[in-house]
């Protein structure tokens, strides 16, 4: 018997993006051949083909748990999908020695209808467990999770908390050699994310198993990992000790972002570079400081100008903060010919984790906008674990957060 | 200790899907018990609601046919010709509507773990045999209340089951493939089953079309599972040639929806 237990070789998943729209209907489909047909020089079939994952090997011994981390997009999930045989790759070879479960969301099949003792055989069922397996942990599900009064409660009268703690509690119980884990602990509160970490140290370290984590909470990684795996579009760029792989993809984080100068020629400026946190490598953190330098070449002297930034989460796209010299803080610019470095600072971080973009205008005074671009660079807000507080930091949590009291009258 | 070894590699699935559906055999009685616990716990007639069904659609349809346009039921009670035909169309037709949503429904299982895909289909015809089963006890009561005693015929009745499980498979795994790809399928499916009650002998017998017509007539699988009821309950004639017809369309409806269904499943977790 080997003490392998993950071994992957060359593993490749190409996607086919199709540029236009792919047909969801077949409405569409079917106005899509009919005015091909009446016009077949528009038959634009541009399809591209995307490697979601490249040539990635790597092996896993038995007992070790090894942290994926990268950036969105890197490739993670879908390693993850095709360990877990969601989708089947490309080219390239799996060997599992085994019994493997994936856990890639907390929770998955239940059914809001049915009680909480039903639920628990139906989740262990599709994670994996037989029957007998279930009956026999069924009490330790139970008392992990808390939730013995509530047993035959159906789960939609439960709150939300019991919820993903039932819900965590039948994940935790499986049985099998090797785990793998996708973010699940971006869920609950703090004391909660604190248990479920807890309960992953026990898996990997008392009980042996091989676990394969995947998340963007470095803390997690960290405390739970000894090694790690960077993944860069794709491509694994680094393996080893797991701080230092942490170090790597942290200090990485924005160098992947170009930015190409451009010129504004309605008033002779070129905005040369715009930098976030350019002190600590553009790692930005909740809660710390968030510097934007913006690096700006003159032609002439230019006057009563506003410039702005804005921040935007990317998913909702939503402008969450925006600045502007002029109109916030009424403060008049004057740009000189030649260099000049204008910089905003912002103290206190408010954002919580997430992916987030900052955009750039400049402005004439209530008249116009001579340059306004919403999303000019992305940036990540980093997942972390401020210790002693319940800020959320987890990812998506909330998209800002915002200073304030509660108070109560009885 | 036996190792348990896993290798992936691009269609490796393939060859181990039947060992793997064995495999994950408590899954599938699982989403089937799900499915059966939930229908029957939201309802608020519950089982009732099996029943409620096509007792009703029995009394229109006996009403419509055998009173209003007085047709023949070939010398049986006008209820018990209606409802011998309404028992496998019930169940082809919620058997189909139910499998053509289920991995649409089910996207979030169908993303976040690996099963073979063919599981939950299947599991929701087992929930529409249940049904068929309750509703099947209604047919005892008015056999009962006719006085009506079939005869050795109605042994063969499993074997009439079994095909109609085999269309609704067939038709139900094709749809399910495609509404996986193409969503607008949803509101064809409605369509097909209220379609395909006009076109089915359920309110008439088959004798009624014209007999330059009876081989056309039979292209319709469900015509030759309702004719086969019939005989096996009712003890009616069974055209040979138009069963055997149906028959083939059956399996080759079966086989075409397996096929299809196992070339696209690869990519449903990519799709949905």
């Amino acid at each position: 018997m080997s003490d392998i237990a993950i071994k992957v070789q060359n593993l490749s998943k190409m996607y086919h993006i199709r540029h236009e729209e792919r047909h969801r209907s077949i409405r569409e489909m079917l106005t899509h051949k009919w005015s091909s047909l009446i016009h077949p020089s528009q038959k634009t079939k541009a399809v591209e083909d995307f490697w979601a994952l490249r040539d990635v090997s790597f092996e896993i011994k038995k007992g070790e748990c090894v942290g994926i981390i990268g950036r969105n997009g890197a490739g993670k999930s879908t390693l993850l999908k095709i360990l877990s045989r969601i989708t089947e790759p490309t080219t390239g070879r799996v060997e599992l020695h085994g019994r493997v479960t994936s856990l890639l969301e907390v929770g998955t099949g239940f059914h809001q209808e049915l009680t909480g003792r039903e639920n628990i055989y139906l989740n262990g069922t599709i994670l994996g467990m037989t029957k007998k397996e279930i009956d026999r942990k069924f009490d330790a599900i139970v008392a992990f999770a808390e939730i013995e009064k509530f047993l035959d409660t159906v789960v939609k009268r439960y709150s939300s908390g019991m919820y993903v703690r039932l819900a965590f509690a039948v994940a935790a119980h499986l049985e099998c050699e090797i785990l793998i884990v996708d973010e699940v602990l971006a869920v609950g509160d703090a004391q909660f994310q604190k248990k479920c970490l807890g309960k992953m140290g026990d898996v990997s370290q008392k009980e042996g198993k091989t676990v394969l984590f995947v998340s963007h909470n470095m803390v997690a990684v960290k405390k739970l990992c000894k090694r790690g795996m960077l993944l860069e579009s794709g491509i694994k760029k680094s393996e080893d000790e797991i701080s230092k792989v942490v170090d790597a993809y942290e200090n990485n984080v924005l160098t992947v972002q170009t930015f190409n100068p451009f010129k504004i020629k309605e008033i002779d400026m070129v905005v040369q570079k715009i930098t976030v946190n350019e002190d600590t490598d553009g790692v930005v953190v909740p809660f710390k400081p968030l510097k934007i330098d913006i690096e700006i070449e003159a032609e002439r002297d230019i006057n009563q100008i506003g410039i702005e930034i804005m921040l935007s989460h990317e998913d909702t796209r939503g402008v969450v903060f925006r600045a502007n010299t002029q109109t916030i803080k009424n403060m008049d610019i004057r740009i000189k010919k030649g260099k000049n470095k204008v910089s905003c600072l912002i103290g206190d971080l408010s954002l919580c984790s997430g992916r987030y973009t900052l955009g750039f205008g400049v402005s004439l005074f209530m008249v116009k906008y001579y340059h306004y671009e919403e999303a000019l660079l992305g940036f990540d807000v980093q997942e972390t674990v401020i210790e002693q507080s319940c800020l959320p930091t987890a990812a998506n949590y909330s998209h800002v957060y915002l200073d304030h009291k509660w108070m109560i009258e009885n | 200790m036996d190792e348990h070894v896993l290798i992936i590699e691009a269609g490796r699935t393939e060859k181990q899907y039947f060992r793997d559906i064995w495999r994950y055999r408590e899954l599938f009685l699982f989403l089937a018990w799900r499915d059966i616990l939930v229908r029957y716990k939201q309802t608020v007639f519950g089982v009732l609601w099996a029943v409620l069904r096509p007792v009703l659609t029995m009394v229109v349809f006996t009403v419509v046919f055998g009173k209003i346009a007085k047709m023949s039921s070939g010398g049986v009670p006008y209820p018990i010709l209606v409802y011998s035909a309404i028992l496998p169309w019930q169940f082809f037709s919620s058997a189909f509507a139910e499998a053509g949503n289920s991995l649409v429904g089910n996207a979030n299982l169908l993303t976040k773990v690996y099963f073979p895909r063919i599981i939950m289909p299947t599991s929701t015809i087992i929930v529409a045999l249940v049904d068929f089963f309750i509703s099947f006890a209604i047919l005892l009561v008015l056999m009962v209340f006719y006085k009506f005693v079939p005869s050795w015929h109605i042994l063969m009745l499993p074997v009439f089951i079994l095909l109609a499980f085999l269309i609704s498979m067939g038709a139900g795994l094709y749809i399910t493939a495609l509404n996986v790809k193409y969503r607008d399928l949803r509101m064809v499916i409605p369509f097909v089953v209220q379609f395909g009650l006009y076109i089915s002998p359920v309110g008439f017998m088959s004798s009624v079309v014209p007999q330059q017509w009876r081989l056309l007539y039979a292209c319709n699988p469900m015509v030759g599972v309702i004719d086969g009821f019939r005989w096996a309950i009712l003890g009616q004639d069974l055209n040979g040639t138009a069963f055997i017809l149906s028959l083939v369309v059956s399996v080759v409806l079966f086989i075409f929806g397996l096929w299809y269904f196992r070339k696209t499943e690869r990519t449903f977790a990519d799709v949905v």
